[in-house]
This record gives C-alpha cells, structure tokens and sequence, in this order.
C-alpha cells in the first residue's frame, strides 16, 4: 500500500503542534473501538470543566488588561482617533477632538481609566462604544452572532467537502482521488479567499443569478461567505482526514478487526472513522477558531456584519471599550471551543488522559 | 471581462432562468447601496445617511442647484440688523412615530446639534429658542447663510421620542417620506413609505440601504441586479459597468477638491514662489486620466465648476511647467546635490506627505505626488495612516503637507466651509500658517452680506488670492459615481449629495 507524500506527513505533524497548543492530548497512536465505559466519564468531565472555568476568568484578566495597554501604546492622539471614527473627515476637526476628550474622560490618568473598566466588568457590564455610544454587549452580541453564523456555516460547508473527499482519498492512498483532491486542495489554499469569493458571486450571483451578492437577509446570504470560507478549510481539512483514514487504514489493529471475522464495511465503520475522527475533532476546532477572527476579509467583501470586521474599526478608530469588550469576547469563545473539543475528544477517546 | 462558465449544466440554468417569467407588474422596491456605515441614529454621527435617506428632514431643504427651499420650515427671515432669524414652521407635520413636530422639539434638536461638532460652529450664534411656535436664532454678527446651515445632515430634526435617558437620539425616527422598519448596524436599514408624510406620498413602496464597504461588491451589486441604486464605485467597476446592457453609469461633478494643504509656516514653503513651484510641477491631466479616470476633472483652480458662483472663468489655469518649477527653486538658493535632490546651506528638500486610505485614490496620487516632485529635486515620504493625523499635525505644527478630498458644499452655501478653511489662522483642513487680510475680510463681508453682487465680488478676491498664493494646491475635482438600474426612473443625482432622490423614484411597467 501506498503511504501518503511528504507534504501530506507534514499536514500530520502541524496538526499535532496545534492540538499541543489547544491543549488536547489525542492518542491516535493506539486503538479502540467499541462503546466507552461510562463509570470513568464524570471524574475528568468535571475536571476539564473546572479547569476551563478558572482558565475563562484568566482570560478575562488577562486580555482586557493587555488590549487596554495595546490600544494605549498605538501612537498619537486618541481622542482625535475617535473623534475621526465619529464624524468623518468632513466633520472631524480639533474643536470635535477637544469635545470627544472631555466627553469621554480621555485627560484621567491611564490607570484610572483600566479601573474604572475593571470595575465595571465585575458587575459584567463592558461600558459603551467610545464612538457611537452603544452598549458595547449589544454591538458584541449582535456581531458575536454574524460571526458565529458564518463560522458555523464555513464549517458545514468545509465538512461537506472535506469529508466525502478525504475519506475517498484516504481509503486508496495515491489513488486518482487522492491525487486529483491534493492538486485542487493546494490550488484553493492558494487562491486567497478574497479572490475566491468574488469569483463565486460572479458565478453564482452575476451570471446564474442564484444567490445574493451580499448582505444578510435570509438563508441565502450565508450561503456564498460560507462557501468562500468553506472551500478554502476543506482544502487543509480534506488532507487531514485523508491522513487520519489512510493511517488508521493501514494501522495493524485494522488487520487484526479484518482477521477477527469483520468485514471490509464494518471495519471502517467501528474502528477506522471511529480512529480518525481523533485529529480531525480536533483540527475543526483550530478552524472555528480561526474563523471567528479570521474572516475579516470575507465579512468586508460580503457586507457582513461581523466581529471581525467590527474589531479592525474599531481598532482604527480607537474605541478601547469596543476593542476590550470583542476581544474578551474572543478570548471566551476560545476557552469554550477548547472545552468543547476536549469533551469530543473524550467521548471519542475516553483513555486519553 | 466577464465570466462566461461553459459547463453545458451551467449553460442549462442560463437557458432556465433567461426563460422564467418576468414580473408583468412594475416593482415597487428599491435597493440602494454605498460604502457609508450606519452605526448610530445620532445625527451628529450618521445624519448624511438619515438625510439622503429621506427619514429625517431639515427646517430647509435645497434643490440640486443648492437652491434652498422650504423644508420643516414653511418660510424664513432675518431681522433689520441681521442679528435675529426667524424660522416659520410648517404646520400638521408628525414624526413617524405620531408625535407631532412642533417649535419645541425643532428648538431642542438644533440646540444639540450647535452642541456637538457640525456646521452650526461655524455660524456665531448666541441662542435657539421657540417663540410663538416658529424657531428663532440669535447671532453675535450677521450671518446670512445661516439657512444654508439649516440644510445641512447634523442639522436633521429626529423625533423627541427617540431620544434615550442622556437626550441623545437612539432610533430613527424622523419626519420624512420614509418610515424605518429594521435598522441592523453598521449596515442595513429597510423602509417603508411613511403613508402619512406631509408632502407627496412616494410611489416607491419600500426601500433598502446596504451599506457595502469594498468598491468590487458595490460594482457587483449593480450588476447582478441586488442592488437599483450603486453610489461610488471605483474606476475600474464604472469601466466595467458601462459594459453591463442592464445598468446604467452616471458621473456627476461633484463640490469635492483633491487638494495638497501646505504648510506656509515651514522655512521650505513660506515663500508663494516655493508653492508656486510645487503646483507646477503636478501633472493634473495626468493623474485625472490615469487615477481618477475622468480627464476633464484636473482641477484648474480650487473651487470647481459645480460649485457654481464660487468657480471663477476668468482665472488663468493651474499648469504643469517643470523647467518654470525648477528656475522658481533655483531663485530661491536650492540647488541640486548628488543624488538630484535640492539642497540648501546644508537642508535637503525633503518633505513628508499625510494621507488616508478611505478614499483608496489618495495613497496613488501621493504616490504619484512623490514621483512628479522627485523630477524637480523634492524628496517626499508619504505616510498613509488615519485622518486625524492631518487636523492633529494642524494643531501641534508638526504637519508639512497633507492630502485629502475637502468637500465644499456641505451646506448649500460654502461660505461657512470656506471661512473656516481660509478665515484668520487658517483651518484643520484649510491653510495652515498662512494669513491673508483681504481674504479675510472678503470671507467676513461674504458671510454677512445677502447682497449678490457684494458677495460676487467679494468671491472674486478670494479665488484670485488663492490661485495666486497657494496656501493649499488643488489636484483635481471629484465625480460622483452612480450605477442605475435598467427601468428605474426618476433618478435625480444630487451633486450636494443631500439626498439620493428615491421619493420621486419609479418603476417602468
């Protein structure tokens, strides 16, 4: 049997530096099939939350002070930052920079003003939008919920794609699958998603006139930014899968499930998908979190009203409220992804330590 | 070039979808898209959408001339001494959301726009009031464009029940022909009609503004047909556009400037004949053709010819001359070092440049800036980064050269933009240490007169002076760029960009 390329080997070995990172300790080394055993679950499940929970507050600590003390360090005025944000360069002038300084409380001391932050965060509210003046929690969870929709409609797509595709590719190593699906995968990792997006509202909306070019108003307006996004983590995902099937394919326990009587379809059923569903748990949860932050390209190109989009503006316009309250958000959502992704691969795994 | 798929399955949908039946009934919604955000309903921040819109209205309104009209406002008129104007208001007018607009709640509006940054600074008024159901303001001086102010986007009144617990405005509600149903910030509104609207109900039932950030969907947009009314579209998707049989393109010229604000103060540039030499050796035809692709826009002198009485006929043209350029900056003792750029008792001529990115073409003509200034021996260092930098270098003086679009018709009358460019000690987005005092006291004679032909001539004396001093050079005049859709009529550009026109919009059947 044929064993994957060099370039599939090293897809594995990323994949297993970033589970590292994630903190998730998947042992794709070993075997195991057949139900789990549930008196071993509670104990560790407990634990993983417990863990989880104290992480979550640290996070908070942690990034609120550092993007109070980033958006601080950037050079320049602040006030003239937001007065900018405000009221556009036909307006904006130093008479609106002096009245957005004293609006604001800009001239208090730095630490005073981290105090009051933290203060307020206690008592979980995040204050208001330095710019607009909207509670930042409403800005958040409204954007927190494009993003979301999209991350979720990216990973669908991606799945859809990858799955079907690596499993075909990875069943038959250097197969004609294996090797057309590697040269398309490397070709969508290449092309940047901006690009890719614009060809598919060409295709799709301009020619076909199917779907919506962009915006949000309905079902249909998801479908062309998840694809766009979709396409480009299938292109690594389908590869991890491919690897994760072709290793657990010509694993010595998948002989033994054959010699012990099983057949060809059960195999694959019980142990095989079962072995490789490991890394690739573990590889959709490094993509949801790069699609929730990483999409501000795809939220611009299809007037997306995402999180993304939202923390570039404000950065630009240096709304520190804004920054610190998505960025917590983020930090969050990360903190909940890894508990999710440990949870799965526990239930997928229960040895794992 | 368009994308033409060629799988006989795509060819199949073409053919199904070419055949389906097209709507016997003329449409009775419209979709605008632009690139401006909408992320607050306060008027200080968002009224030039909420005006263009038509969901708030102004106590004055201007035709596309810049011709003011009645708005809110039935009638207006100033006293003897031009110190008290009284604004008459119209009567039988409601909010959409029923309350009835009244002296008061026009009175409590203005007074919170004069409070936050906007146009009325630049009128010097002393007090708002109601006084027997019409809006009265006070001034120190006379100032007789004072209704043009009245016209403008922070000037829009909103409803009294829209205001939140601090008095700031936190829905859209206003008294226009168009009544908000859903408001998603930063980028969607629908409307409806607002059937109960004081002038002529609009034919168009109901509309949608998207506001789309990046120039290729806005070009994509209009040409799948999402969107009816595309506003500003980047050079290469007009081209592309005007290709497209069911859209039309339309470029309007528009009272926005490209200019370079200099600093005068600098050792480099007190001098006129050190502008003068700079502003020779642009090449407006050059970069109108090949950056902002309208040729005819190269600006001649400061105020364009939309701008109507301001754009002088009779001024000599802005030229490109670089041989003249380099005699004016030999005259001045520069002469040129090793490696071709101008020096002076030690000093290089090395200057840095300020522009923004939210106007994509301004970081290529500062680019292009940097190459023409080069051939005459001047180093320039262009730093793109937020705007603010530029009105922030104006305050602490560290700025030398600056480059942005400044539009001249904010409000109807340009006076009050003018003045504050050009007044005594110059302007964030004016002159900077430079000071004329007939400029200024033409500008002061402008503002308070309602005279044409005082004000004429008063005009006449500031362009002159401007093309002749050069405290900022103009690079070229600005084209509002629109996509129309096929059937869609009525459309009126509006080249103050007060409004996009879509209470008089219909559809062909």
């Amino acid at each position: 049997m044929t064993r994957g390329v060099p370039l599939e080997r090293t897809d594995l070995s990323n994949l297993s530096n970033l589970s590292e990172r994630f903190g998730l300790r998947g042992d794709s080394e070993g075997t195991l099939g057949g139900a789990p055993r549930a008196a071993s679950r509670a104990a560790p499940f407990l634990a993983i939350l417990a863990g989880r929970s104290m992480q979550a507050l640290i996070v908070a600590l942690v990034v609120g002070v550092a993007s109070f003390a980033m958006m601080h360090a950037l050079p320049g005025d602040a006030a003239y930052r937001i007065a900018a944000g405000r009221y556009g360069y036909d307006l904006m002038d130093a008479a609106a920079a002096e009245a957005v300084r004293i609006e604001l409380g800009l001239d208090q001391p730095l630490w005073a003003q981290l105090w009051n932050w933290l203060g307020a965060l206690a008592s979980f509210d995040l204050g208001r939008s330095l710019v607009y003046g909207s509670p930042v929690i409403e800005e958040v969870a409204t954007q927190l919920r494009y993003s979301l929709l999209l991350a979720g409609g990216a990973v669908v797509a991606s799945l859809l794609i990858a799955l079907p595709v690596g499993i075909a590719a990875g069943m038959r190593p250097g197969g004609v699958v294996d090797q057309t699906g590697l040269a398309i995968s490397i070709f969508l990792r290449a092309v940047p998603a901006f690009a890719l997006g614009i060809v598919l509202v060409l295709v799709f909306a301009v020619q076909l006139r199917l779907l919506p070019v962009a915006g949000f108003d309905g079902p249909r307006h998801l479908i062309l930014p998840s694809l766009t996004l979709g396409l480009g983590l299938a292109a690594v995902s389908s590869r991890v899968v491919r690897d994760a099937v072709a290793e657990a394919m010509s694993a010595e326990w998948r002989l033994f499930a054959r010699t012990k009587g099983l057949s060809a379809r059960l195999t694959v059923l019980r142990h095989v998908l079962r072995n490789a569903a490991l890394p690739v748990v573990a590889y959709v949860g490094v993509q949801g979190a790069y699609l929730i932050e990483g999409v501000v390209i795809v939220e611009t190109v299809f007037a997306w009203p995402g999180i993304g989009h939202a923390l570039v503006h404000a950065i630009f316009a240096r709304d520190v409220a804004m920054v610190q309250g998505t960025a917590l958000a983020l930090g969050l959502i990360y903190v909940l992804l890894n508990l999710g992704i440990d949870l799965a691969c526990r239930v997928i795994d229960p040895r794992a330590t | 070039m368009p994308f033409r798929p060629t799988a006989p399955i795509f060819a199949a949908l073409f053919i199904f979808l070419l055949h389906m039946p097209l709507a016997a009934q003329a449409r009775t919604n419209v979709t605008v898209a632009s690139p401006w955000e909408v992320a607050s309903a306060d008027p200080a921040v968002s009224g030039f959408v909420t005006q263009k819109l038509q969901i708030m209205e102004n106590l004055v309104d201007a035709d596309v001339k810049g011709t003011l009209r009645p708005g809110l406002a039935t009638d207006w008129s100033v006293s003897e001494d031009g110190l008290s104007w009284t604004f008459a208001l119209r009567e039988g007018v409601s909010f959409h959301d029923g309350t009835a607009f009244d002296a008061a709640n026009a009175t409590q509006a203005l007074k919170r726009a004069y409070e936050q940054p906007g146009v009325l600074a630049q009128a010097p008024i002393t007090g708002i009031e109601a006084v027997d159901g019409a809006v009265v303001v006070e001034l120190e001086r006379p100032f007789a464009a004072l209704p043009a102010l009245m016209a403008h986007a922070t000037t829009v009144i909103p409803s009294p029940g829209a205001l939140d617990a601090d008095g700031v405005p936190a829905e859209l509600i206003g008294t226009g022909p168009f009544r908000v149903t859903a408001f998603n910030p930063p980028q969607a509104i629908e409307m409806v009609r607002f059937d109960d609207y004081w002038g002529e109900v609009p034919a168009i039932e109901t509309a949608n503004y998207l506001a789309a950030g990046r120039a290729e969907t806005r070009a994509l947009l209009a040409e799948s047909g999402d969107a009816d009314l595309v506003f500003t579209l980047d050079p290469a998707g007009f081209a592309r556009l005007g290709d497209v049989t069911n859209v039309e393109t339309v470029a309007v010229p528009i009272p926005r400037v490209v200019t370079l604000k200099v600093n005068a103060a600098h050792p480099f540039l007190n001098d006129p004949r050190a502008r003068e030499a700079l502003s020779l050796a642009i090449d407006r035809a050059g970069i109108a053709a090949a950056i902002t692709r309208f040729p005819e826009s190269a600006a001649t002198q400061l105020f364009p010819p939309a701008l109507g009485t301001w754009h002088d006929e009779t001024l000599a043209p802005l030229e490109t001359d670089v041989e003249t350029a380099r005699a004016r900056l030999a005259e001045l003792g520069w002469s040129e070092g090793e490696d071709g750029i101008l020096t002076r008792n030690g000093e290089r001529f090395a200057l840095e440049l300020r522009t923004f990115p939210d106007r994509p073409e301004l970081p290529l003509m500062a680019a292009a800036l940097q190459d023409q200034w080069r051939a005459i021996g001047v180093e320039l260092k262009v730093t793109v980064a937020n705007y603010s930098i530029i009105p922030e270098g104006h305050q602490d003086g560290t700025l030398e050269v600056a480059l942005y679009a400044r539009n001249y018709a904010l409000t109807p009358d340009p006076i009050g933009t003018v003045l504050q460019d050009f007044g005594a000690s110059g302007g964030d987005w004016g002159a900077m240490g430079w000071e004329n005092a007939t400029v200024t006291d033409a500008l002061e004679s402008i503002a308070a007169s309602a005279d044409e032909a005082v004000r004429a001539e008063a005009i006449d004396t500031v362009s002159a002076t401007l093309q002749a001093e050069l405290p900022v050079i103009p690079i070229v005049w600005y084209q509002h760029t629109v996509a129309i859709a096929d059937g869609l009529r009525g459309v009126v550009i509006d080249p103050l960009q007060r409004s996009y026109g879509l209470s008089a919009l219909t559809w062909a059947e």
